[in-house]
């Protein structure tokens, strides 16, 4: 049990504290960063997706006047470690995937480095590809691990058996496709290096994590932290994608170096974010469940496949929330990743529990149907007492309690009858259930000091929209007892102490704690009356760990969705969603990540694909007209509610982590809900019109 | 090449010189250093760099410097030139209608052209008659800002800070 | 984006010789394509004339009863205008659903139908097409197929590396409208000035398909006309997209109904240009209304569709879904 803290700024409604800048514009996002002659660099990609560089002409880039610096892999720096392939950029002539950098130029202004790159004729020896993802390759691998260090495979009991005697099963394939992150800030950093010494580079960078980010490039680089520092007050969004550096980083700091005293500026185009950014890995989902008549589970097992880069690995761990989210006796779950020519796969929010709850759930559905049972109780009926993947007893569940407020609120008992019309509109109402593991990540520092009659808190956190500018004040004031408005706390910077990367929904539990530990060790240190100057520094190894129980965040997603019954057009007016996920520490912020993540599930569930072309080796549909993320007009009215959730095992603030769990089963409510209105159940995301007009 | 033009914004006038290449939203963002308007998508997809030109909403990453010699822009920033917030950022703020802020001041500018539009009996996709005066409906605005991406899904604050700020229901 | 001269003419006149003059040279109206295409490298002119100030803003009665629109009239205004929305409803419809209201505001008359397709291929300038750059082949062709044509293509299926082929689609909403309505396009060229006919003015691929129209270079829309209707008529504008805004046409439907049983209709997201469906317009011609004569005059339509096989599915349901909205549509204009 951990000491919980008495809220009094916690659970209050408080408005950003970075929200004046943003609504003016004024807040400063890495690439905005006024600095002093800048000269701004434009990558070069590859556009073969496998093969070497045999020969890069930049004679005409290098005699624009204006150009500063060409960078190719015959020019560039050697990098100090090379182990990171997917940072080891311009340390070789190989090409692993289309659209991988292979030089940049530098110029005084953006345009002149847009052309000069353009300019640059390269010759490639042309590989043939292979970036077809199938769950037939016979060169599919087990990873040693997925993705969060989880287990690849995990198996319990007889699946097959159960299968064969069960009185009901269901064995499905569902795929989600392959998703961008596409968060409206692209990937941008503003990079300067001061040769003095022995060199210091200073990065603007958009990243979820000033430390973690400084890490990578210190080992990349061969630079101590002392010669780094990381910048970031603000990110405009990341959604995972910023969770890591990724190429485009050591390109800008490799191209300051070479303009030594002069910052540079580099952002990725929308376009060149499709290759280079990270993405979400197409899954494909065998399913196989078991039950008798009254609707108990006797197996569940899911079979994942996944793709991953040639030259890094990353297993998505979309066969994990299956092992734990219902009681079976029988259980079963893999991962088999097949290695591409394509690029570098990454976090995206949720990874592992937003495609890996979209099969279980959808097969929850035809189960229920299959049963005739409502989909509420099936789930409730298959509630597990503790967690079936551990034993360990839970912090505390309340899936059973989301989906009965969530019923009562949406009006379930009442839903019309399957493939319901209302004028030229069919109506279906569908429902899912999502999960997301409390995490806390092992290292954060805060140091709180007492300055001219305040409490200033600093850590080196990021606030990617999450609200952590205006919560972390609020767990401050209230470890401390003072009035929220006394406390001030300043992120986004290595001159801060260490902090754990934006990633997870694990912020504000990990960031918080330490500043509880702070807040505590002050008081006792310093008292009530502090003097100016008076600080300490409090990191989460001394707050109370809770090793006993299986932590998760809960909830359930309600969905009325409306099909054209001539075009198919498909319309979602209502989304429902209810959580638990411990106490909330501002219902406003919160609300917003809450409502946003049911929002990006249901861009997955109607719009999101990268559309993958194995002719050319790339996302085809790569800008922002063809690939479709919700607008305005997609949204009608989303709710999201909570339960006064009191868990005293997970941290002193009793939070869970809210950022993710609202995209986890949306998806799969909408494909249950136009189920109901139109009797097509469809297997492969997203939903969209041409599935569904063979069976309307 | 190069061009000489006149640009005034947000109530000041700028004479500079830019590249024929130049579009507003780079001439405001590296050449006069007002970062208000956003670069999300550089391409007309995402409206982030929506700025106010000679009176409407426009997309300021589509529009050449050169072409737009002696116009007059409003950024989200000037939007608040004498430090008080236009009641459409404050109803942002109300409203909680953003999160990470980016592709916020081209929805506020968006917002106040759609103001601006409706007061005019500007028609628009989700009205259900095309001769009728508009009204500040969920449909009528989620509709008219359609044009501005939010990525963190902030479309349920976004609708009613524009009702709020247009004085209709919300 | 390389560089270019920027000219100003006092005149359109002055302009159109200023383009003709030079084989590059592109005309610039509100932008919105063109300074998409200068940045993504498709064209890559060393004059660029701005006609913007130059040609029309207004919209004036014709004698005849129709109206006559400015080049320079941007979307926002064609589609606000009272006559517009009184007398061609189907016309401000397709403008009210084509892209959005900040690029309505700088998207005008003239330069709308001009508006290149949207194949992806064609705007990535590291793969190959024809309409790009011609001889280099058609990446589209068993590609992503989503968004292109299923008639006036090949009966069988096009040959990837022929310089011929180009499946690509027409992405103008405003076009397909026009198309409908039987507008008239004025334009100026070094020849001195023509009228053509709206349902002319774009093209097949044929042997060529870096060319979408029948314009010759140098040549400026500096007006487009609309015809009176008959009294009684009504016109709708219909597009099936997939999302409920800001999304280009899976398919698209414009019908005017004339009232004396003669309906016309025209087809977007279907073809290379605004596709006339005159076959079925020929169907229903004096006949009754009725969901099966509809259904049989779009199979008569639709006899030489050819499906784009491809990843994601490629795009034979256009085929159905074409029928389905032209029904919903003409069901609704009735009603």
């Amino acid at each position: 049990m951990t000491d919980l803290l008495e809220p009094r700024a916690i659970g209050r409604d408080l408005v950003r504290r970075d929200g004046v800048a943003k609504v003016r514009g004024t807040a400063t996002y890495a690439y905005e960063t006024p600095v002093e002659r800048p000269a701004y660099a434009h990558p070069v990609q590859a556009t073969v997706a496998r093969g070497r560089v045999t020969a890069m002409d930049t004679a005409t880039a290098e005699g624009l006047d204006g150009v500063l610096a060409v960078l190719t892999p015959s020019t560039a720096e050697r990098l100090a470690s090379t182990e990171d392939r997917e940072f080891a950029v311009l340390q070789s002539d190989e090409v692993a995937f289309r659209g991988q950098l292979i030089g940049a130029v530098v110029a005084e202004t953006s345009e002149l480095a847009r052309q000069a790159a353009d300019s640059i004729r390269v010759t490639y020896a042309e590989q043939s590809h292979d970036t077809e993802l199938s769950a037939d390759r016979d060169d599919l691998y087990a990873p040693g691990k997925v993705n969060a260090g989880h287990e690849t495979d995990t198996s319990e009991g007889d699946v097959a058996a159960a299968m064969a005697s069960a009185d009901v099963t269901i064995e499905q394939t569902y795929t989600t496709a392959m998703y961008h992150n596409n968060p409206l800030e692209p990937h941008s950093t503003t990079a300067l290096w001061d040769p003095a010494g022995d060199g210091h580079l200073t990065l603007w960078d958009s990243t979820q994590g000033v430390h973690p980010d400084r890490a990578a490039v210190c080992e990349v680089f061969g630079l101590a932290q002392e010669q780094v520092r990381v910048i970031c007050p603000y990110v405009g969004g990341g959604f995972g994608s910023k969770g890591t550096p990724h190429a485009h980083v050591m390109l800008a700091a490799m191209a300051a170096r070479a303009l030594p005293g002069r910052p540079v500026k580099l952002a990725l185009t929308r376009q060149q974010m499709f290759f280079l950014a990270g993405y979400r890995t197409p899954t494909i989902q065998r399913m196989q469940l078991a039950a008798d008549r009254d609707g108990r589970l006797s197996a569940v097992a899911i079979d994942v496949v996944v793709q991953t880069s040639r030259i890094k690995e990353f297993a998505e761990q979309a066969g994990v929330p299956a092992r734990m989210m219902y009681a079976a006796p029988n259980r079963r779950s893999t991962h088999r990743v097949a290695a591409l020519d394509v690029p570098v796969p990454s976090w995206m929010r949720a990874p592992g529990e937003c495609p890996g709850m979209f099969g279980p759930e959808v097969a929850l559905d035809e189960l229920a149907e299959e049963l005739g049972i409502d989909p509420i109780e099936l789930r409730i009926r298959n509630e597990p007492e503790v967690d079936p993947d551990t034993g360990k007893p839970w912090s505390s569940r309340h899936l059973v309690e989301c989906l009965r407020e969530g019923a009562e609120r949406f009006g379930w008992a009442d839903r019309p009858p399957a493939r319901h019309r209302d004028g030229n509109w069919l109506v279906g109402t569908g429902v899912a259930a999502s999960v997301y593991p409390t995490m806390r990540q092992a290292r954060s520092t805060a140091n709180l000091r007492y300055e001219d009659g305040r409490y200033v808190a600093e850590i080196g956190a990021a606030d990617l929209g999450t609200g952590a500018w205006t919560v972390l004040p609020q767990i401050t004031a209230d470890a401390l007892g003072v009035d929220v408005a006394d406390v001030d706390v300043r992120i986004g910077d290595t001159e801060y102490p260490i902090a754990s990367v934006a990633g997870g929904s694990s912020g504000t539990n990990t960031w918080g704690s330490a500043l509880v530990v702070a807040a505590r060790a002050f008081r006792e240190k310093f008292g009530g009356s502090p003097s100016d100057g008076d600080e300490v520094a409090g990191d989460v190894d001394q707050a109370a760990q809770d090793e006993d129980h299986a932590a998760y965040a809960f909830g359930a997603q309600f969905v009325e969705a409306r099909v054209h019954a001539d075009t198919g057009e498909i319309r979602v007016p209502r989304l429902l969603g209810v959580f638990a996920a411990g106490r909330i520490v501002n219902p406003r912020t919160a609300r917003s990540q809450f409502v946003g993540g049911m929002t990006m599930g249901l861009s997955m569930a109607l719009h999101e694909n990268s559309v993958w072309d194995p002719q050319v080796g790339q996302v085809a549909n790569h800008d922002l007209a063809e690939y479709h993320v919700t607008v305005n007009a997609d949204v009608g009215d989303v709710q999201a509610h909570w339960l006064d959730e009191h868990d005293p095992f997970v941290n002193a603030m009793g939070s869970k982590g809210i950022g993710e769990i609202g995209i986890v089963g949306t998806a799969a409510a909408v494909v249950n809900a136009v189920h109901r209105a139109t009797g097509v159940r469809v297997r492969h995301l997203p939903v969209t019109l041409d599935k569904l007009l063979p069976g309307l | 090449m190069d061009a000489e033009v006149t640009l005034t914004v947000d109530g000041t006038a700028h004479r500079l010189t830019v590249d024929t290449r130049t579009t507003l939203l780079d001439a405001l963002r590296e050449r006069l250093g007002n970062t208000s308007p956003k670069k999300g998508c550089d391409h007309g997809q995402c409206g982030a760099c929506t700025v106010l030109l000679d009176g409407k909403r426009a997309l300021s990453c589509l529009a050449l410097a050169v072409a737009h010699d002696g116009a007059e822009i409003i950024t989200a920033d000037g939007l608040a030139a004498d430090g008080e917030l236009h009641p459409v950022q404050q109803a942002f703020l109300d409203r909680d209608a953003f999160q990470c802020g980016y592709c916020t001041p081209g929805q506020i500018c968006s917002a106040v052209g759609v103001l601006d539009e409706v007061r005019r009996g500007w028609p628009s996709h989700a009205g259900p008659d095309l001769t009728a005066d508009p009204e500040l409906s969920h449909d009528e605005v989620a509709e008219r800002m359609s044009g501005n991406l939010c990525r963190c899904g902030a479309y349920v604050n976004i609708v009613p800070a524009v009702q709020q700020a247009g004085g209709g229901q919300a | 984006m390389k560089p270019f001269a920027y000219a100003r003419p006092a005149d359109v006149a002055e302009a159109v010789r200023d383009v003709a003059a030079e084989p590059t040279a592109v005309f610039l109206g509100g932008g919105t394509n063109l300074v998409d295409h200068l940045k993504l490298g498709i064209v890559r002119p060393d004059l660029v004339v701005d006609v913007r100030t130059l040609t029309s803003r207004s919209i004036d009665d014709l004698q005849d009863g129709g109206l006559r629109v400015g080049a320079a009239v941007t979307n926002s205004e064609l589609a606000a205008d009272r006559r517009v929305r009184e007398r061609y409803p189907v016309l401000a419809q397709a403008l009210l659903a084509g892209a959005t209201g900040q690029l309505r505001n700088l998207a005008t008359t003239g330069g709308n139908p001009l508006q290149r397709t949207r194949c992806v291929y064609f705007q990535d300038a590291s793969t190959a097409c024809n309409k790009r750059e011609p001889g280099t082949g058609c990446s589209a062709v068993g590609g992503y197929t989503r968004y292109h044509a299923v008639l006036g293509v090949p009966a069988a299926l096009p040959d990837p590396t022929a310089p011929e082929t180009c499946i690509a689609t027409h992405p103008s909403d405003m076009a397909v409208a026009l198309a409908a309505l039987d507008a008239q396009v004025q334009v100026l060229g070094p020849a001195g000035a023509r009228t053509v006919p709206f349902v002319d003015l774009h093209r097949l691929p044929g042997e060529d398909p870096s060319r979408d129209t029948v314009l010759e270079h140098g040549e400026l829309i500096t007006a487009i006309d609309l015809p009176p209707l008959p009294a009684g008529a009504r016109s709708a504008y219909r597009k099936v997209r997939d999302r409920a805004s800001y999304a280009f046409a899976l398919v698209s439907v414009a019908a005017v109904a004339s009232g004396n049983g003669d309906v016309r209709l025209a087809l977007g997201g279907v073809a290379h240009k605004p596709w006339r469906a005159t076959r079925a317009e020929g169907v229903l011609r004096g006949g009754p209304l009725t969901e099966d004569t509809v259904r049989a005059a779009m199979a008569a339509e639709l006899a030489a569709a050819q499906p784009q096989p491809g990843v994601d599915s490629g795009n034979g349901f256009k085929i159905p879904l074409v029928t389905r909205t032209v029904v919903a549509t003409l069901r609704d204009l009735e009603a």
